[in-house]
């Protein structure tokens, strides 16, 4: 097994893909309601991890 | 005679035995929902859940052996080996296999543990949908 080295935001945003095609597929009655889902729990996740990034940049100071 | 009947067309017919497919499910992740007949679904849930696993392996990330003493590390290491053992066959197979990593630190190691718990964590949710489906308490 090859290992692999990732930084944070990779990692982050990989975690918030497989973890959105999830709870895309899970919820919602019809495929393009869980495709909205799942784009919008990407987003959301996105906007977390910008958003706590510049926090802890920020409160660094 | 017409109440009947509009009871009989309100109640939904009986699920079939859920057990069969939250074992599956369990398993091999997407199984239940490829039992149940939804491949699209479970070939999703089941790529997402194995490339969560092998990504958590390939990052080195340690698994979680069950112990007690206080409640945190009870809650931490139950917890986490029970997100670990949710991923069925592919715990099953790494364990067996012999993957015996220790727990290290680094940023890429923890990020491995947590994808791996992780991993189990979304077959737990793959599970309990297609309990539903099986259930028909959804589609």
């Amino acid at each position: 097994m090859p290992k692999m080295n990732l930084t944070h935001f990779e990692a982050s945003v990989l975690f918030a893909l497989f973890s959105s095609v999830v709870l895309g597929v899970i919820t919602k009655r019809t495929d393009s309601e869980r495709l909205r889902y799942g784009l919008r729990c990407f987003a959301y996740f996105i906007a977390a991890l910008i958003g706590l990034g510049w926090l802890m940049y920020l409160g660094h100071g | 005679m017409p109440t009947n009947v509009t009871k009989a067309a309100a109640e939904p017919a009986p699920g079939r035995s859920w057990y069969p497919v939250v074992g599956l499910g369990w398993l091999v992740p997407g199984g239940g929902h490829f039992l149940l007949k939804r491949p699209g679904r479970g070939a999703l849930l089941a790529a997402s859940v194995l490339a969560m696993f092998l990504l958590g392996l390939m990052m080195r990330g340690a698994m979680f052996q069950p112990q007690t003493g206080d409640v945190l590390t009870t809650i931490i290491y139950v917890g986490g080996f029970v997100g670990d053992l949710a991923s069925g066959l592919l715990y099953l197979l790494t364990v067996w296999l012999g993957y015996s990593q220790p727990d290290v630190a680094g940023h890429v190691h923890d990020y491995g543990t947590k994808f791996l718990v992780a991993a189990g964590l979304l077959n737990i949710l793959a599970m309990v949908d297609a309990y539903e489906i099986a259930t028909r308490k959804k589609d």
